[in-house]
């Protein structure tokens, strides 16, 4: 099985505190890994090092292509969604139309992102994420913000995404859909 | 990759206040002639260092928006997982920003010079050091607004770095354009070259730090 990511031995400083050490992370295709822990443990920092943000302290990271989903929307709000979303696809070679499709947002193509819900943007941004077409995805609290049709969307979204080769991290607070999660506790 | 970039950045500075650096500069250009009173000969005189000035303070107004809006939504981020590097990101916002600033105050430099009473050589004469002096400004913007992006207060701050980093510019820039010899004009285009050059690799720093 090819591996998507991997973190060895790993250690993540923030601020002069040591969220986590020794760290070791193996994540091949068609795998799912579920970040949980309490505020401040690291979830996010964690995501962040697969993404190659951040250094870590100490030991190695590698990581596929990454999509990162964090709490910042990266879409520019004048433009209509479909643009927006566009010029990241254009960069990345993804369909734009397939993930609005995938996360029911097609009927808002026209509509400009600043226009949109809290919810609608929270969708616009995961399917920022699909439109990538990296192997790799980081999800930072990807249901949060979606009421119960999108959470099931999602849910297939990730099946789908898993099914294909790629694979996901995930940092939440609550249960993921999408099929059989590996768990890492961190902060405990 | 840089020219994808350069057309955002220019589509979102005609949206949104590419034309206030422009107003600002001529408004500077009008308020000289009211501070100075109406003698034709002095005017004339310091007309050219008046629009120097002009160019000089309407150089600040961008600061704010030329990469901190981009740091806050996560779009630094998203193009460095990508790939793509800060001094790549750097070139491409410094085309782009001079792009929306230069051509548009060299044109409202024929109206802020027809205030200040210059002359058809005078005119042409500014016209050549603001050419050559708006590429240093708008590279200098852009290292000044990466150094800041983030801080609170950021707007003040930039202000405070970009002007004395922007004086050499502005000795030979205003003194060119008063001059018909061609020394300061050389003097002129040798500074602006050098922060062509060196901004890239500062503001490419100033990006990367930015993710920590």
């Amino acid at each position: 099985m090819s591996s998507l990511l991997r973190f060895e031995r790993v250690a993540c400083e923030r601020g002069g505190r040591m969220l986590f050490e020794r760290l070791d992370l193996h994540l091949g295709a068609g795998e799912a890994l579920w970040v949980r822990g309490p505020n401040g443990a690291g979830k996010s920092s964690l995501l962040r090092l697969a993404a190659g943000l951040l250094r870590p302290a100490a030991g190695e990271v590698e990581a596929a292509p990454a999509a990162l989903a964090d709490d910042a929307l990266a879409l520019d709000r004048e433009q209509p969604l479909a643009s927006a979303l566009g010029w990241w696809a254009a960069l990345d070679g993804g369909s734009v139309s397939d993930a609005q499709e995938a996360y029911d947002l097609s009927h808002l193509a026209e509509v400009p992102v600043r226009m949109l819900s809290t919810g609608q943007a929270r969708r616009a941004r995961l399917a920022r994420v699909l439109a990538s077409g990296a192997p790799l995805w980081l999800l930072d609290e990807p249901v949060n913000g979606l009421d119960h049709d999108s959470v099931a969307r999602l849910g297939r979204v990730l099946q789908t995404h898993r099914a294909a080769g790629g694979a996901i991290v995930a940092a939440s607070h609550v249960s993921l859909p999408g099929g059989d999660w590996r768990t890492l506790e961190l902060g405990v | 990759m840089i020219p994808r970039l350069i057309a955002r950045d220019v589509r979102r500075a005609l949206q949104g206040g590419a034309w206030l650096p422009v107003i600002f500069f001529l408004l500077v250009a009008t308020v000289v002639p009211f501070a100075i009173g109406p003698d034709a000969r002095l005017l004339q005189r310091i007309g050219g260092g008046a629009l120097w000035i002009a160019a000089l303070t309407a150089a600040l107004l961008p600061i704010e928006r030329l990469v901190e809006p981009d740091r806050a939504d996560g779009v630094l981020d998203q193009l460095s997982l990508r790939g793509v590097s800060g001094e790549e990101i750097a070139v491409a916002k410094i085309v782009a920003h001079w792009l929306t600033f230069g051509p548009p105050l060299l044109v409202a430099a024929l109206p802020g010079a027809a205030l200040l009473g210059l002359d058809g050589a005078a005119l042409a004469r500014t016209l050549m050091t603001l050419a050559i002096g708006t590429p240093g400004l708008a590279a200098l913007a852009v290292t000044v607004a990466s150094l800041t992006a983030g801080l609170r207060g950021s707007a003040a701050l930039g202000g405070l770095l970009l002007l004395p980093l922007a004086v050499p510019l502005l000795i030979f820039g205003a003194a060119a354009s008063g001059e018909g010899q061609g020394g300061a004009l050389k003097l002129e285009a040798a500074v602006a070259l050098f922060i062509l050059v060196g901004a890239p690799f500062a503001s490419g720093a100033a990006l990367r730090a930015l993710r920590n």
